[in-house]
C-alpha cells in the first residue's frame, strides 16, 4: 500500500511538472492523441454508419468492422511504426481502426433502432429522404451514437498508453521508463493520470448522452418506463488497451 | 515466410502459453458474472452499483493494470498469472452487465408460469432463466473471448509469455513477418474461439436454431453491437 | 425442452471444470521453461536468465545449450526486461546464469564508478557484487552504448568524438529506450560533461533497433544510443562516435553466476566466452536480424562450428 501513498505523492511532486516530461505536457500529448483518434474515426465511421443503418444495405460491414476488434492494436501499430517511422502517425492509424467500430456500431444502431413507424409516418407527413435522415434518423439516434463514442473515447484513452512504445508521447512515457528503471511509484502515478483521463471521458460522455435525447423522446420514456436491452448493450464495451 | 520455417517451434510455443493465458479469464468471467448478474436483476439497487463498479472497472487501461496487480497479490512482474486476473477483472465488468441484461430480458409471464408450475426459486433461474437469457449471455462472452484474445498480447510489453512477445521481439530484430504472424494468429485464434462459442450455443440451446432468418440476424447484429 | 437443455448444461459444466483443471495445471508450469532433454539426475539444476533484448537472449541460449550439453538441466528464463527489472531477482539467487555487460553493471551497482580499460571495469565489479554473485572471465565480444549518427550528419558538422557534437548549429534530438534518460551516460550527462544542448528525447522502445534507426536515417532524431554489436550500424552506413573520456564504459559479455554453477560449469561457460570475439557477436546479431533464425538454431550453429558440443 506504501506503494500507492508513493505514487499519489509523485503525482502531486511539482519538479515532475512543466517542461517536455512534465505531467501536464504529457497528459496534453495524451488527450491530443485521444481527440485526432476519435475525430477521424468518427469522420469515417459515423457516415458510413448511417448509410447503412438508412438504407438497410451493407450490414455485413457493420459485421466484418466487429471482427476488426480482434486485431491486436500492438502489433498494429508496431507494424504500421516500421513502415512509417516513429512518431503520430502509426499510433494514431492502429487506434482509428480500434476506435471505428464501436463508433461505426453506434450510429448504425442509432439508426435501426428508429421505429419503422415512425419513418412511415414522417414519409407520410410529406418528408423528404434528407429531411427524414436529418429531421428523424439523426437525432432519435444520437443516444446510441454517443454511446459508441463514449465506449470508442473510453479505449483509445485507455489503449493511447501504448502510443510511447513507437516515440509518440503521452501518459503511456512515465509507464515505460517507470517500468525500464523500476520506478514503481512513476509507473502508478501514470496510471493513475491514465484512469482520471478515462473516467472524465465517460462521465462527459453520459452526460453527453442524457443532453441528446430529443424532448419527444424524453416525455414518451417517462411514460413507458421500459429498458430497452439493445439500446443498453450498445454502451457495454470491449477491448480496452 | 523465412522467419516463419525458421521459428516454427518458438511460434507453437508461444501460441500454446496465448491459449493457456487467454483462455481461463473467458471461462472464469462467465462464471463469476453469473452471481453478479442475479444480484443486479434480483435487487434493483444492487444494480446501479455493480453496472457502475464494471464500467469503472473497465476504464483502468490493461498495462497500468498489468503493473499494480503484482504489487497488490505479491507476484513477479512477469507472471502470467497477472495478465490471467486483469484480463478475467475485464471479463467480469463486460459480463455481469450481460448476464444482467439477459436475465431481465426473459419474458415475466415465463416466470410466472414456472412459479405456477411449482418450480423453486433455484430451479427457476437455471432450468428456466438462465437458459432463456442464454442468447444475450452467448453475445457478451463472444465479445469478452474476441476481447481478451487480443488483450493478452499487451503482457508482450512486459516480457510475459504469449504471442505478443513476437511483436517485441520483431519490433526489435525489425522483423515484419514476426509481427504478422502474431496479428494473423491472434486473429485465427480469436475467429476458432468464436466459431467454438457459436458451435456450443447452438448445441446449448437448440430452441434458438428455429428462430426466423430475420430474427437470427438481428442477434447476430446485437452480438456485434456490444 | 429444457430438460434437455439441462443435461447439456450439467455436460458442459462438467467439461469446463475440467478443462479449467487442466488449464490451470499447464498455467502452473512455468510456461517460460523449456527444460534440456539429456538431464542428469546428479547435477543440479541451473536457470539461465536473458534481458528482453534478441542480442543477450542468443548468448543466453548458448550458454544454457553449452550447459546442457555438460549434462546439467537448463530452466530458460528468458526476456526479463532490462536491468532495473532482472538484477534485482539475480540478487535474490532467483537466476543462476545472466549474460551482463561488465561495465554497465558496474554502474548499476555503484553510481560513482570510474570507468577505464576492460580488465579495469572487470575487476571493480568483482568488487561490487553482491555477496553469493560470481562474474567469470569476460569474453572479447563488448555490446557496448554508443551515441550514433548517420554519416551526412558526421560529414556535415565534422563529428568523431562525442565531444565534437558541440560543433553542431542545429537542434539535436535523442532517441532511444525510455531508460537512457537517466542512465549516467544518458543526454543529460552531454549536457553536464560536455556542454551539448540537447533539444528533446524520443522515446523509442526497440534498444535502438530498425525504428530507431529510421528515425535517424530520416532525420527524425539526430542521435541514438545504439549498441556497437548492432549490424544495423554497418548496413545503414552508421557512425558510433568515439568516446575517448570513457563516458561509456566497456561493456564485455560476462557472465554473472550464483554459488549453484559449480567449477565443472564455469569451466563450461569460460570455454564458450573464450571463443565469443566481437566479429561472432556481430555475426550472430546479424544471422537473427538479417538471416531471421530463431536463437536456438543461431546458438546451435555457433556452438557446433566452434567445436563446444560434444
Amino acid at each position: 500500500m506504501n506503494i500507492f501513498a508513493e505514487g499519489i505523492a509523485w503525482l502531486f511532486d511539482p519538479a515532475h511538472y512543466g517542461g517536455v516530461d512534465g505531467i501536464d505536457t504529457r497528459i496534453g500529448e495524451h488527450i491530443m492523441i485521444s481527440v485526432i483518434v476519435l475525430a477521424i474515426a468518427a469522420v469515417i465511421a459515423i457516415p458510413v454508419g448511417y448509410l447503412i443503418g438508412h438504407t438497410g444495405r451493407g450490414r455485413v460491414i457493420v459485421v466484418v468492422s466487429g471482427g476488426v476488434r480482434a486485431l491486436p492494436t500492438l502489433g498494429l501499430m508496431i507494424l504500421i511504426a516500421l513502415n512509417v517511422g516513429v512518431g503520430l502517425e502509426a499510433p494514431v492509424i492502429a487506434f482509428v481502426v480500434l476506435a471505428v467500430p464501436s463508433i461505426l456500431a453506434g450510429a448504425y444502431a442509432g439508426f435501426d433502432a428508429v421505429d419503422r413507424r415512425t419513418i412511415d409516418a414522417a414519409r407520410a407527413v410529406g418528408m423528404t429522404e434528407w429531411q427524414i435522415v436529418t429531421k428523424v434518423e439523426i437525432p432519435l439516434g444520437l443516444p446510441l451514437l454517443m454511446g459508441g463514442l463514449r465506449s470508442a473515447s473510453l479505449q483509445v484513452i485507455a489503449t493511447a498508453t501504448l502510443a510511447d512504445y513507437v516515440g509518440a508521447g503521452g501518459l503511456g512515457h512515465f509507464l515505460f521508463l517507470g517500468l525500464q528503471t523500476r520506478d514503481y511509484p512513476q509507473m502508478l502515478a501514470g496510471s493513475i493520470v491514465v484512469v482520471l483521463l478515462a473516467l472524465f471521458s465517460e462521465l462527459l460522455f453520459a452526460i453527453l448522452e442524457r443532453l441528446v435525447v430529443p424532448a419527444g423522446v424524453r416525455a414518451g420514456e417517462r411514460a413507458d418506463n421500459q429498458e430497452d436491452v439493445r439500446a443498453k448493450s450498445v454502451r457495454s464495451r470491449t477491448a480496452t488497451g | 515466410m523465412v522467419w516463419v520455417f525458421n521459428n516454427l517451434t518458438e511460434i507453437w510455443q508461444h501460441t500454446l502459453e496465448h491459449l493457456q493465458i487467454a483462455l481461463p479469464p473467458i471461462i472464469l468471467s462467465f462464471i463469476i458474472a453469473i452471481p453478479l448478474g442475479w444480484l443486479a436483476k434480483r435487487f434493483p439497487p444492487a444494480r446501479g452499483t455493480i453496472l457502475t463498479l464494471a464500467s469503472l472497472l473497465y476504464a483502468i487501461p490493461s498495462l497500468p493494470l498489468l503493473i499494480v496487480i503484482p504489487v497488490l497479490i505479491g507476484t513477479g512482474l512477469q507472471d502470467p498469472i497477472n495478465v490471467v486476473i486483469a484480463l478475467t477483472l475485464y471479463g467480469i465488468a463486460l459480463m455481469a452487465r450481460s448476464t444482467a441484461d439477459g436475465l431481465r430480458s426473459v419474458d415475466p409471464d415465463v416466470r410466472q408460469s414456472a412459479t405456477a408450475l411449482g418450480y423453486s426459486p433455484w430451479t427457476q433461474f437455471w432450468a428456466v432463466e438462465f437458459p432463456l437469457a442464454g442468447p444475450v449471455l452467448l453475445a457478451g462472452i463472444r465479445v469478452v473471448s474476441v476481447s481478451t484474445i487480443s488483450l493478452t498480447t499487451v503482457g508482450g510489453v512486459l516480457g510475459i509469455p504469449g504471442l505478443g512477445l513476437l511483436f517485441t521481439d520483431g519490433f526489435q530484430r525489425g522483423l515484419v513477418e514476426e509481427i504478422t504472424t502474431g496479428i494473423v494468429l491472434v486473429i485465427v485464434i480469436a475467429v476458432v474461439m468464436d466459431t467454438v462459442l457459436v458451435m456450443l450455443g447452438r448445441w446449448l440451446m437448440p430452441w434458438t436454431r428455429v428462430a426466423s432468418p430475420a430474427v437470427r440476424r438481428r442477434r447476430n447484429l446485437r452480438a456485434v453491437t456490444t | 425442452m429444457f430438460t434437455a437443455g439441462k443435461g447439456r448444461l450439467v455436460a458442459l459444466g462438467a467439461v469446463v471444470v475440467g478443462a479449467a483443471i487442466a488449464l490451470s495445471g499447464c498455467a502452473s508450469a512455468d510456461p517460460l521453461s523449456s527444460g534440456g532433454d539429456n538431464a542428469s539426475g546428479s547435477k543440479a539444476t541451473l536457470i539461465v536468465g536473458s534481458q528482453a533484448y534478441y542480442s543477450n537472449t542468443i548468448v543466453a541460449e548458448i550458454y544454457a545449450e553449452a550447459l546442457e550439453n555438460a549434462g546439467y538441466k537448463v530452466t530458460r528464463s528468458f526476456n526479463i526486461g532490462q536491468r532495473e527489472v532482472y538484477l534485482p531477482q539475480i540478487e535474490a539467487g532467483k537466476i543462476d546464469v545472466f549474460p551482463e555487460y561488465d561495465g554497465s553493471l558496474l554502474q548499476a551497482l555503484d553510481k560513482t564508478a570510474a570507468g577505464g580499460t576492460s580488465d579495469a571495469v572487470y575487476a571493480a565489479l568483482k568488487g561490487k557484487l553482491p555477496a553469493g554473485l560470481t562474474a567469470l572471465t569476460p569474453a572479447a565480444a563488448a555490446d557496448q552504448n554508443s551515441w550514433t549518427v548517420t554519416q551526412a550528419f558526421a560529414t556535415k558538422y565534422n563529428l568523431t568524438d562525442i565531444a565534437s557534437l558541440k560543433n553542431v548549429t542545429e537542434k539535436i534530438i535523442v532517441g532511444g529506450n525510455s531508460e537512457l534518460q537517466t542512465r549516467p551516460y544518458g543526454p543529460k550527462a552531454l549536457e553536464s560533461k560536455y556542454g551539448i544542448k540537447i533539444a528533446g528525447f524520443k522515446a523509442v522502445q526497440d534498444s535502438g533497433g530498425p525504428l530507431t534507426v529510421k528515425a535517424l536515417v530520416d532525420n527524425q532524431i539526430q542521435l541514438a544510443n545504439i549498441y556497437t554489436a548492432d549490424p544495423n550500424i554497418k548496413s545503414n552506413n552508421l557512425v558510433a562516435l568515439q568516446d575517448p573520456d570513457g563516458l561509456f564504459f566497456p561493456d564485455n559479455i560476462t557472465p554473472i553466476v550464483s554459488k549453484k554453477v559449480d567449477a565443472a560449469a564455469q569451466k563450461v561457460l569460460d570455454a564458450v566466452d573464450a571463443k565469443l570475439s566481437q566479429d561472432e557477436l556481430v555475426s550472430l546479431n546479424s544471422e537473427s536480424v538479417n538471416d531471421k533464425k530463431s536463437a536456438p538454431d543461431i546458438a546451435k550453429a555457433w556452438l557446433t562450428s566452434n567445436g563446444l558440443l560434444k
